[in-house]
């Protein structure tokens, strides 16, 4: 059996135990969390918008989005978006324009959000849609990696990621393109 | 073809060895610019140089946790003692699916595999969908660089290639109209497989979730629309907790291509209601290099392409010039191990510069391996038998000081007994640079008259 | 101080003008220089080459020949780096050690040895540094681009007290040169394309004089200047601290 005989060459040829590091989270070197996030995730093309609540996004979505397939599963926004859509066979999100989905909380160093399958209502969502927009509280951000897997925890998700702009591509002689095969484009709602 | 000669044949091209360069300089630049952003840089990378080394040091109780977790969570583990039982695992499902046309996104694992190749033999049809990978797989070639696959190629070239294949306009080169093009032809494809084959970049022990990180989201497109995903991980992969993700991941793709963070790094924990989710532990080899003491940290990679990037040889010999899935200096401490034979000619690709040991995010002694592998080669008997001689000679001469002074004497004319001049020719040195100006007299004979009877 | 002066096997046979440079230059800070006659080489070659198995009559002769010595100096870098990091004598291990350990580039014994804070050199020129790879990233004469710490280089701060002197700022400040001992002959097409980016980018920012502290891969890149007959003269560091 090849997994007796990998883990009988491993545990023959491994070195001797070394321990393991402290993980430090370098301290918060940023005056402004908001700002920082909507630097970075503008730097990587992403659009931020400051609401004051849900109306406030209902309203953008109705001036920016109209006509589009939105899908959602925020209840305050439910009437902007086609129903039922959570248990449909996730090919059937091809024509999706807008996905609307919550974010748990974002990272100020890196402009991501984390989103796990339960705000996402389906996996494949915030990865078909044309459009994604993610909704965090401002207070929801936190400096660094290390705070993020922190206030992750022990989490129990079957899936969950880390979601940073627009999908994007720079293989063809380094040039960026937005929209390689996920969303075109990416917002971020960050609401008081 | 050897890299020297693969690397004369690149260069024959001035202005686009200039153009590669170049290109690649300036995600070194971006790299500088993301690391010189992070004050804690360098206690970032020795953090995560020693979370790898306790890796390594207990590697079969975390595989064996990882195996545990994975399990209990849904996920089928496979195990692959080399490249062959790899594929034939993956096949083997396929197969059991009934399916004959697959997605795959981008693995480095099952390009060392050559899966393609062995799933076309069999019947199987993969479309790879990064872009990149699927520029190279349309021109019938593999990646030149593990995270830039095609990198060597212009896009006036690829404009041509989606001509041919994918009906762009002809004379079309706007990378987003091609970039465009390829969404479109591969969104049906998506649509369409039912198996889709992503790699992993990191996989948790104490939580049996992997990681899988992309720009372009095609892992996900695949992984979320497909009925099987098959996840294809080298055993060396795996870190021990969660909470090590947050060194990773801030290292990984600064270190790449100089952004924050790749704009997918998405964690697969179990598989979606009705989906099969399988993942294969691949040896290939990684078992034997772990014990090779001096080689075994190059385990630690994570595959960011810093090296390469940095490399001043890779940079003006184009990555095909490594003939081996994983080009650079990484690549040239990894070959050795999976094919003395074949691969004796890589670590003499490189002026052992250093510089590729410090941009390694997991502090990898890279260029000191390079120097021990060329030992461990010319041991093993991987050395030209001229080159040999001639080394011998070498010694003998510069270990006795009269022959080595009588042969200065005569040699700084002839130039023969240079120590540098590995086959006793000047040749090579004088085919586009002048020889130095010999003196009248060496140092230590003004020395002599100088300072004699000191 | 007894300062035994180790003058690399190419150095001695084409450049003995850096080798008189460098000999008068630590007899005028006051050193006791002596050099040994019966040197060769430090057995770099080979051991590059992978036959460092081959180099233990060349390390017998170095230890011989330099183990008397409180320092041992030597105007390359990179031969200087191979005996710190692979001299080793089976029978002499001691001396050997002490060799090992007591070996200074010029320009690190200078700034941490003789701790220089002045010199009476004059050169008024546009300088353009060539900082060799084993110099930097072996022996850590200078700041490595690529590391997250603060900037420093021992070689400019000796030329930064050189009068009439001016530093060029290159484009890239330390890429290698690709001169990589048995590399530039063995992969000749890198090596010298790597030797002409590197020209090119003293050319561009102006270079007078192209100075170092490695004589190889000065020698490489003086081949390049010349074969493409570009006005930049080359000479060792040595020669410039040592310029009246």
């Amino acid at each position: 059996m090849s997994r007796e005989k990998i883990l009988a060459a491993v545990a023959k040829n491994k070195p001797d135990l070394t321990p393991l590091p402290e993980i430090q989270n370098f301290g918060n070197p940023y005056a402004n969390l908001v700002e920082q996030f909507k630097a970075v995730l503008t730097a990587i093309g992403g659009e931020v918008v400051y609401v004051k609540d849900w109306e406030e996004i209902r309203a953008y979505i109705q001036t920016h989005f109209g006509g589009r397939r939105i899908v959602t599963n925020i209840d305050p926004l439910a009437d902007v978006a086609q129903e039922s859509w959570i248990k449909s066979d996730p090919h059937s999100l091809e024509d999706v324009g807008l996905a609307i989905l919550k974010g748990q909380f974002g990272v100020a160093e890196n402009g991501s959000i984390w989103v796990t399958e339960t705000e996402m209502g389906q996996r494949v969502t915030p990865f078909i849609a044309e459009t994604l927009a993610l909704v965090i509280q401002k207070s929801e951000l936190v400096p660094k990696m290390h705070d993020a897997y922190i206030r992750i925890g022990g989490e129990r998700y079957g899936f969950g990621a880390f979601i940073a702009g627009p999908s994007k591509t720079a293989d063809i002689e380094q040039s960026l393109v937005l929209g390689a095969h996920g969303p075109k484009s990416m917002l971020a709602f960050l609401m008081e | 073809m050897n890299h020297a000669d693969a690397a004369e044949k690149f260069n024959k091209d001035f202005d686009r060895t200039t153009w590669h360069d170049e290109t690649l300089w300036w995600v070194r630049q971006k790299r500088d610019r993301a690391a010189f952003a992070i004050p804690e840089w360098e206690q970032l990378r020795e953090t995560a140089s020693q979370i790898k080394h306790n890796v390594l040091s207990n590697l079969d109780n975390y595989l064996i946790e990882f195996e545990k977790n994975a399990q209990k969570n849904g996920i089928t583990v496979h195990w692959a003692a080399d490249a062959h039982e790899h594929n034939q695992i993956i096949l083997s499902i396929l197969k059991s699916q009934g399916v004959t046309e697959i997605v795959k996104s981008k693995s480095m694992l099952t390009e060392e595999c050559h899966l393609n190749p062995y799933l076309t033999e069999n019947g199987v049809e993969v479309i790879d969908t990064d872009l990149g990978e699927r520029i190279v797989q349309l021109a019938d070639e593999p990646p030149s660089h593990i995270v830039l696959p095609c990198i060597h190629w212009k896009k006036e070239e690829i404009g041509v290639l989606f001509h041919k294949h994918l009906g762009t306009p002809e004379g079309c080169a706007d990378p987003v109209l091609l970039t465009h093009a390829a969404r479109a032809n591969l969104r049906e494809k998506f649509l369409t497989r039912r198996v889709a084959i992503t790699g992993v970049n990191f996989a948790v022990a104490e939580t049996g979730e992997f990681v899988v990180c992309t720009n372009e989201g095609n892992a996900d497109m695949g992984a979320h629309l497909a009925d099987v995903h098959i996840a294809c991980m080298g055993i060396e992969k795996i870190i021990p907790k969660r909470e090590h993700l947050g060194v990773f991941l801030r290292l990984l793709t600064r270190s790449a291509t100089g952004q924050p963070i790749t704009t997918y790094s998405s964690h697969f924990g179990k598989p979606r209601e009705g989906q099969q989710m399988h993942i294969v532990l691949v040896d290939n080899g990684r078992t034997v290099q772990l014990g090779r003491e001096q080689f075994r940290n190059s385990l630690k990679c994570i595959r960011c392409g810093a090296c390469m990037n940095t490399c001043p040889v890779y940079r003006r010999s184009g990555g095909h010039s490594y003939h081996n899935a994983v080009a650079g200096p990484i690549g040239a401490i990894l070959a050795p191990n999976l094919d003395m034979t074949k691969n004796a000619d890589l670590p003499f690709a490189s002026t052992l510069c250093g510089s590729c040991s410090n941009v390694c995010p997991v502090k990898i002694n890279i260029h000191e391996q390079l120097y021990e592998w060329r030992q461990e080669l010319t041991k093993s008997g991987h050395s030209p038998t001229a080159k040999t001689l001639s080394m011998k000679v070498m010694s003998a001469v510069l270990s006795n000081p009269t022959v080595y002074h009588l042969s200065g004497k005569i040699g700084r004319f002839a130039m023969a007994n240079a120590p540098f001049v590995v086959n006793n020719s000047f040749n090579p040195w004088f085919k586009q640079r002048e020889m130095p100006e010999p003196p009248k007299e060496s140092f230590g004979e003004w020395y002599k008259k100088n300072r004699g009877e000191k | 101080m007894k300062v035994g002066l180790f003058i690399p096997c190419y150095v001695d046979q084409f450049y003995p003008q850096v080798g008189i440079a460098t000999l008068q230059l630590l007899e005028r800070f006051g050193c006791q220089v002596s050099y040994p006659a019966k040197q060769t080489c430090c057995g770099q070659p080979m051991a590059n080459s992978g036959y460092e198995h081959l180099t233990h009559d060349c390390n017998r002769l170095f230890v011989n020949n330099f183990s008397e010595f409180d320092y041992i100096v030597s105007p390359s870098g990179s031969c200087v780096l191979h005996i710190k990091d692979h001299l080793h004598d089976d029978k002499r291990e001691g001396e050997a050690t002490h060799v090992r350990t007591h070996i200074y580039e010029l320009t690190e014994f200078l700034t941490d040895i003789l701790k220089v804070e002045n010199l009476t050199a004059h050169f008024p020129h546009r300088v353009g540094v060539h900082q060799s790879c084993h110099g930097q990233r072996g022996l850590h004469v200078a700041q490595m681009s690529e590391l997250v710490a603060p900037p420093f280089s021992k070689p400019e701060k000796l030329l930064n007290m050189v009068t009439g002197l001016e530093l060029v700022k290159l484009d890239r400040v330390d890429e290698c040169c690709g001169f990589g001992g048995t590399f530039c002959v063995a992969e000749e097409a890198v090596s010298v394309r790597m030797g002409i980016d590197r020209v090119d980018d003293h050319v561009k920012n102006g270079t007078e004089v192209l100075t170092g502290g490695d004589m190889s891969c000065l020698m490489h890149l003086e081949g390049v200047i010349r074969r493409r007959q570009l006005p930049i003269k080359v000479m060792h560091i040595a020669e410039i601290l040592n310029a009246k």
